[in-house]
């Protein structure tokens, strides 16, 4: 297991207080945890993935879901088994949309 | 129109319950302790989703596992949150527990720690029927339901499953690995369907209801379950373990030297056997429905 965490300041969104969670731990697959948080408007991410050694590309990709949603206050968590980038920003984008659904 | 089979237990609950209250929420991150110190990945909600709500008006305390982390095997926590959803309903007094099971059994991982935490279950699910709130266990995930969930499962009241759902003590792999694939060829699909599949438990009695793959037709038979059970006692007795070993010692006599499930079917009066596997739901419960009276009952 690697434990990668990434953490963007001066976000502009903010999500609603319920917590949300999309995704299953499988194979090639990911859950993500999604949570309001007292971070001074930061974003902070947290990835607990089976696949080593991918610190680049999970760079790159959370630096692309920063610049979509450019989230405030807000704590994500990840539990991840060997997904593929675009199934890690298809998740993070279906967890997002799911908090602005559930806001009032 | 959505498919249980394909369906995640939290789309299971949403589907199916209403007003659905989780306990432990994955917010609540209680992970398994073991995994880490196997360098494996956990989740939030350890693979079970547990809750109150209720189901066309009827309160319901409910569990769901999810087939896609570790094949929803039973750990410590996972373990634990059944049987504290368990002890709640039996203080709290719902119409029913209802418990969508897909599991492989115990996660081994876990060892001693999943074992008990399965044989815990087992208890805990006695008290609630003891308690008189009915269990009713759905099975339709494509892991299916084996190992201990399997026994879990038939301390129930009743057993809802699909066509395509699997109820079964060791696995088809689990067989073939011990005893050889001239004992048991678990690739072999049809014949893992023909022996632990929807149909076959639903002919020998060992499941109530079947249904097809729709959630919503899964729905309909709790709710049907449930109506079954407001007019039955649904303790377990003595009387009930007895008809139980009678019913086990009917079934060796009659089918114990048959090594093929159509045999036996033939045996119970089906007429064209080898047609059973391709019928859709409807046509089987049709052609089966003289077959199932007085042979089936509810356990």
């Amino acid at each position: 297991m690697e434990k990668l965490v990434f953490r963007f300041e001066d976000g502009q969104r903010k999500l609603g207080s319920a917590a949300q969670l999309v995704g299953v731990v499988s194979s090639g697959n990911l859950e993500v945890l999604v949570q309001a948080a007292d971070l001074q408007n930061a974003c902070e991410i947290e990835i607990n993935t089976a696949a080593m050694g991918f610190g680049a590309i999970w760079q790159a990709v959370m630096h692309d879901f920063n610049q979509r949603w450019q989230l405030a206050d807000t704590r994500i968590a990840i539990n991840d088994m060997g997904a593929t980038p675009a199934v890690v920003s298809l998740r993070l984008d279906q967890a997002i949309q799911a908090c602005l659904e559930q806001a009032p | 129109m959505s498919s249980y089979l394909e369906s995640t237990a939290r789309q299971r609950i949403a589907a199916m319950v209403s007003d659905f209250n989780e306990f432990l929420p994955p917010s609540s991150q209680w992970t398994s302790p073991h995994l880490p110190q196997l360098n494996a990945p956990v989740s939030f909600d350890d693979g079970v989703v547990v809750g109150r709500g209720s189901i066309e008006g009827k309160q319901v305390y409910v569990a769901a596992q999810e087939g896609g982390f570790m094949g929803g095997a039973v750990g410590e926590v996972h373990g634990a949150k059944l049987v504290g959803l368990m002890r709640a309903a039996i203080v709290n007094q719902p119409d029913a527990l209802v418990l969508l099971a897909e599991s492989g059994g115990v996660r081994l991982h876990e060892a001693n720690a999943g074992l008990i935490a399965v044989s815990e279950v087992m208890r805990a699910l006695l008290a609630v029927r003891a308690a008189g709130i009915p269990v009713i266990v759905v099975i339709g995930g494509s892991n299916g339901c084996f190992g201990g969930m399997g026994i879990v499962s038939r301390c129930a009241n009743v057993i809802i499953m699909s066509e395509e759902a699997r109820l079964a003590m060791s696995g088809p792999e689990v067989i073939e690995t011990a005893n050889g694939a001239e004992e048991f060829d678990s690739r072999d699909r049809a014949l893992v369907w023909r022996t632990t599949g929807g149909k076959h438990r639903y002919l020998l009695g060992d499941c109530q209801i079947l249904v097809a793959d729709e959630t919503y037709q899964f729905k309909t038979a709790v709710v049907q379950a449930m109506q079954h059970c407001s007019q039955a006692d649904v303790a377990l007795s003595l009387q009930d373990l007895e008809d139980e070993q009678t019913m086990l010692n009917n079934r060796l006599q009659s089918f114990g030297d048959m090594t093929e499930p159509m045999d036996i079917w033939a045996a119970m009066g089906v007429r064209h056997p080898e047609e059973v596997a391709m019928l859709d739901t409807g046509a089987f419960l049709q052609l089966t429905a003289s077959i199932k009276t007085g042979e089936r009952q509810h356990g």
